[in-house]
């Protein structure tokens, strides 16, 4: 399984690829930014197959980016993994179309239960 | 001749707790290390209170600014209960780590402080000597804390805005 860690902070990438290498089969790509982020996806044949993004990010926020990769890619699983957690923009985030949503700070058990979870469902929906 | 100036505006009590919260909650979760807070109180003076600082920039409906600062000693050991590696205060991954540690306590916080705001990118700053200078008129409050490797600080200098 390709996924694809976008997060301004490395230490936040470092994190959640130690808790989800724990999937089995996982291959991690990373990057910085949204802008980062479709540069990797462009040079990545077929894509990924799971993407964890963060909201606030320079030169392209994860609402953008989850909104550009859905221009094209309804397939790819988009988690949203950040800070903010107003109702709001949860919404907005769905509406741009994630697949699940999980706020910072998040214990280890608890990142990988999101992602679990939005993988057997997705898996369940094939 | 004589200047009237307007009395330094009180503290809103109900941004602090979501503060103190978000504290506790980011270093259980994210470190698995338990804090204490201790009593807030006025800061007086611009020097920061520790020499590690992590500075989040608040605008929206609420405007102003947090700092998470920390000593060398506490945030060394802090950081590594965070990040699971020994990082040394001069690694890049060093300063990441500090402004990942402000940025989730002030984005935790922002959810509980009743009006909607947007968050900075956070900076870091590494260093003795230096000041951070807060919104005019604007009190900064600071929250002393407490861990098992040392003591931190999250000082708080926000307001609403006069439009909400």
């Amino acid at each position: 399984m390709k996924c694809l860690l976008v997060d301004d902070s490395r230490t936040m990438r470092n994190i959640q690829k130690k808790v989800l290498c724990a999937l089995p089969g996982v291959e991690f790509s990373e990057a910085g930014d949204g802008v980062e982020a479709l540069s990797v996806i462009a040079a990545t044949p077929g894509g990924f197959d799971l993407m964890i993004v963060d909201w606030n990010m320079p030169n392209m926020d994860g609402i953008t980016l989850v909104k550009k990769v859905r221009e094209t890619d309804k397939k790819t699983l988009l988690i949203m993994a950040t800070t903010e957690a107003e109702k709001s923009r949860v919404l907005d985030a769905i509406r741009a179309g994630v697949n699940n949503y999980v706020v910072k700070p998040f214990t280890p058990e608890g990142l990988l239960e999101k992602v679990s979870t939005t993988l057997a469902k997705a898996k369940a929906a094939a | 001749m004589s200047i009237a100036t307007a009395p330094a505006p009180a503290i809103d009590s109900k941004f602090i707790l979501p503060f103190m919260n978000a504290t506790r909650d980011v270093f259980q979760k994210m470190a698995g290390v338990a804090t204490t807070i201790g009593k807030p109180y006025l800061k007086t003076d611009a020097s920061a209170t520790y020499q590690v600082c992590g500075i989040i920039g608040f605008s929206g409906q609420i405007t102003g600014s947090v700092v998470v600062s920390f000593s060398d000693a506490a945030a060394e050991k802090l950081v590594e209960a965070f990040a699971g590696v020994h990082l040394a205060v001069t690694d890049p991954d060093f300063a990441d780590a500090v402004g990942e540690l402000a940025n989730m306590i002030a984005g935790s916080a922002k959810k509980n402080l009743g009006a909607l705001a947007n968050i900075s990118t956070p900076s870091v700053v590494i260093g003795k000597g230096y000041t951070v200078t807060t919104t005019r008129n604007v009190p900064c409050l600071v929250i002393p804390c407490g861990s098992p490797f040392g003591e931190f600080a999250v000082e708080v200098s926000v307001k609403k805005t006069a439009a909400v």
